[in-house]
């Protein structure tokens, strides 16, 4: 074991190998792993910040989708009620145009049965007075007893 | 072996434990040392080639691969070397947060240096120990010891540096005086002028003694353990050579030893990086 210059060889060459280190290998290592330690936690907090928004999101799209709903069975009941309506306003229509067309039937049927008498109150007249003429032939003339037999067929 | 002569154990031994020594030879030139005793003759002025090769090879790996990380490094998805260097740098981070209370940006780069150079050094006591100087004595070498925290030079080197940023931090934190009254102020305290001579006397001898016991038991005890086991592979090897069985034997131990040697090395590369840690720390804190 013997003590000899190379002891003072390599205390320089620590001092040079420690100088080297501390200058060029220690500090863009720390460098490194600090800036990723500095993005990992951005990272994180971009995905709790993600996680948060996605919440507030789903609540929003739940809030959405009731108002929908209600929005909806509103439009619904709305539709249910007008169309009621709308059935009740043709029953009504149907009832009156109904009345309507029962009362020219029933005016239709009497002008008709009038026009009939009144045919018939001629044609009557005409026979009562050809039945009279026939048997006033013998008698009598027409023109002498007309305004008997007109008050006849007035009783028709 | 250098040689394919056949040599006695203690031979062999002395052999593996003796550096590539730089120096002045006997006859007054510079070169290098054939035999351990020549190497011994070298005296202070001599360098072991070989300790300093390997450390500041292994270094300049290190700065390599770490800086070609470094300059790469992105923030975002890490390649292989980056998340292995980055996987490093976090746990040096993490020990010196967890024992470094103060704020000095030269702690953990220190740390992490010390680290992965005491940790890569110490690796190469897993090759094993026949085989680079096997083949460097086929090129021509000598002597080649591969594992440069078994030369006490190398660990003091290490430990002296860590010394001096004690020593320069304490002086830089608490001025030359808070270090003095450190020094000589405690453990022992009192209010009596006469006494205080004798206590500061007393107080400057414990806690110098605290004081050199930092790099002397940082470096010895790196030094110890890595030289106890390469040691032991050295053991190991010379069954080799004595007959079948026994070098089964010796080759069994040699994988059990070397799978707890892994243990080792890593433990004394973290126990040494905790201590620069610890030590400078308590050059940094007052009391």
């Amino acid at each position: 074991m013997n003590i000899n210059l190379t002891l003072f060889a390599q205390l320089i060459s620590f001092a040079v190998f420690v100088w080297f280190t501390m200058k060029y290998i220690w500090p863009p290592m720390i460098k490194a792993l600090d800036e990723r330690k500095a993005r990992i936690a951005d990272g994180l907090a971009a995905a709790e910040r993600g996680v948060h928004e996605k919440e507030l999101a789903q609540q929003a799209a739940l809030e959405k989708l009731h108002e929908a709903k209600q929005q909806s069975a509103e439009i619904v009941s709305r539709a249910e009620k007008r169309a009621a309506e709308i059935v009740d306003e043709a029953k009504g229509q149907a009832r009156v145009e109904g009345e309507r067309l029962l009362i020219a039937a029933r005016a239709e049927i009497d002008q008709e049965a009038n026009k009939a008498r009144e045919v018939l109150r001629t044609k009557v007249a005409e026979l009562a007075v050809m039945g009279a003429e026939k048997i006033l032939r013998k008698e009598i003339n027409a023109e002498a007893h007309k305004d008997i037999v007109d008050s006849l067929a007035k009783q028709i | 072996m250098a040689s394919g002569d056949t040599i006695t154990s203690s031979e062999y031994i002395q052999h593996h434990l003796t550096n590539l020594t730089f120096g002045r030879l006997p006859d007054g030139s510079w070169g290098i040392a054939h035999s351990a005793a020549e190497a011994k003759e070298m005296g202070f002025w001599a360098l072991h080639l070989d300790s300093l090769l390997w450390s500041v090879g292994l270094a300049v790996l290190f700065s390599y691969f770490f800086y070609k990380a470094a300059k790469n490094a992105t923030a975002g998805v890490p390649g292989n070397l980056q998340n292995f260097v980055e996987m490093m740098v976090d746990f040096v981070d993490d020990s010196v947060k967890g024992s470094f209370s103060g704020r000095n940006p030269l702690i953990a780069p220190l740390a992490l240096t010390v680290f992965c150079w005491v940790f890569l050094m110490n690796l190469m006591d897993l090759v094993p120990v026949d085989l680079i100087p096997r083949i460097a004595a086929e090129i021509g070498i000598g002597h080649m010891k591969i594992v440069p925290t078994t030369d006490p030079n190398v660990t003091f080197g290490l430990a002296l540096g860590v010394f001096a940023l004690i020593i320069y931090y304490s002086i830089k934190i608490k001025g030359v005086g808070g270090f003095i009254h450190e020094l000589t102020g405690m453990p022992f305290q009192t209010s009596n002028a006469a006494l205080k001579p004798v206590f500061f006397v007393i107080n400057l001898f414990l806690e110098g003694v605290n004081l050199i016991a930092k790099p002397i038991s940082l470096s010895l005890r790196l030094f110890g353990n890595l030289y106890a086991g390469e040691m032991i592979f050295i053991l190991i090897a010379l069954m080799y050579g004595s007959g079948i069985v026994m070098g089964l034997f010796g080759g069994a131990l040699q994988f059990v030893w070397a799978v707890f040697h892994v243990l080792v090395i890593t433990l004394q590369a973290f126990i040494f990086m905790t201590l620069t840690i610890v030590y400078l720390d308590m050059a940094h804190s007052e009391h």
